[in-house]
């Protein structure tokens, strides 16, 4: 069991790993370096004849391939940690509930663990270009931890609980993150365009959307021909 | 009877499975999103703000 849990997560997490890699140079990776020319102070929205204003256009990927092979390398390692967790839901979900595991039901695993660990915690802690100044980092590891948990608690919930007052017990667990809310500034210091970061947020969800669905894709798919073979 | 002693053993070996597969996945994670030290923070930098890592 374990060996068919860790290569069908290997497996998977390259595959979306690689594949999420390579969406992210083409649409994340840039405007993160764009991002970078106004924490650096390269190029300064805010302050052309009192209009905010500044130049668009991303810098090119250029050769820092040690930089972006790291990139390559450590989505690879995410993938494959998420993989990992995912695998286990699946493996238990099927020990305690009977619930077959297939690559197309592997497709909703993976959409409900983009919700719970991407989608959940972004509502409270968008994605954040560099240079964007953001609240006291343990409290908002705390919060995006606390929110992870719950998310992950609330789906199962509804997923494989019994029942209405399962379903809103589910839909009150997802909620209480929420309520309480993240740590944030009572200040807004951005000093990039704001169309720069709300593309930035956009672009990298949807990208983190694509790779956790083949995780969860392939993460099925591997553990089910594991066990056949 | 000698079925469902394999069975019980199957299913503890599989509890075991998952806490061993799940501290593994934890240990990638931290290293890929949380770490502070340096040289992982800046290797991983790209990874974490794609990802949304809240990591600084």
């Amino acid at each position: 069991m374990t060996k068919n849990l860790v290569s069908s997560a290997v497996f998977a997490g390259l595959i979306a790993g690689l594949i999420a890699a390579l969406l992210q140079f083409v649409f994340v990776i840039p405007l993160l370096l764009e991002g970078e020319l106004y924490e650096g102070g390269e190029r300064v929205h805010f302050l052309v004849d009192g209009m905010t204003q500044s130049e668009k256009g991303s810098p090119a990927l250029g050769n820092d391939w040690a930089r972006h092979l790291m990139t390559i390398g450590f989505n690879a390692v995410t993938y494959t940690g998420y993989g990992l967790l995912l695998l286990v839901a699946m493996g238990v979900a099927r020990e305690r509930t009977g619930t077959q595991i297939t690559a197309k039901n592997g497709l909703i695993w993976g959409l409900c663990g983009f919700i719970a660990i991407q989608l959940a915690p972004a509502m409270g802690l968008p994605p954040e270009l560099p240079g964007t100044p953001a609240a006291e980092l343990a409290p908002r590891q705390m919060w995006w931890f606390l929110t992870i948990i719950a998310s992950v608690i609330g789906l199962l919930v509804i997923a494989f609980g019994r029942g209405v007052a399962m379903l809103l017990v589910g839909i009150a667990i997802l909620l209480l993150p929420h309520i309480i809310g993240a740590p944030h500034l009572d200040t807004y210091f951005g000093i990039a365009p704001p169309e720069l970061s709300a593309e930035f947020v956009t672009v990298s969800m949807g990208v983190a959307a694509v790779g956790w669905t083949l995780l969860g894709y392939f993460a099925a798919y591997f553990f089910e021909r594991g066990e056949t073979a | 009877m000698a079925t469902k002693t394999a069975n019980i053993a199957a299913v503890r070996s599989n509890a075991g499975a998952f806490i061993l597969v799940t501290l593994v996945g934890l240990g990638l994670l931290t290293v890929s999103g949380m770490a502070q030290a340096t040289v992982l923070h800046d290797a991983a930098h790209d990874q974490r703000h794609a990802m949304a890592f809240p990591c600084h």
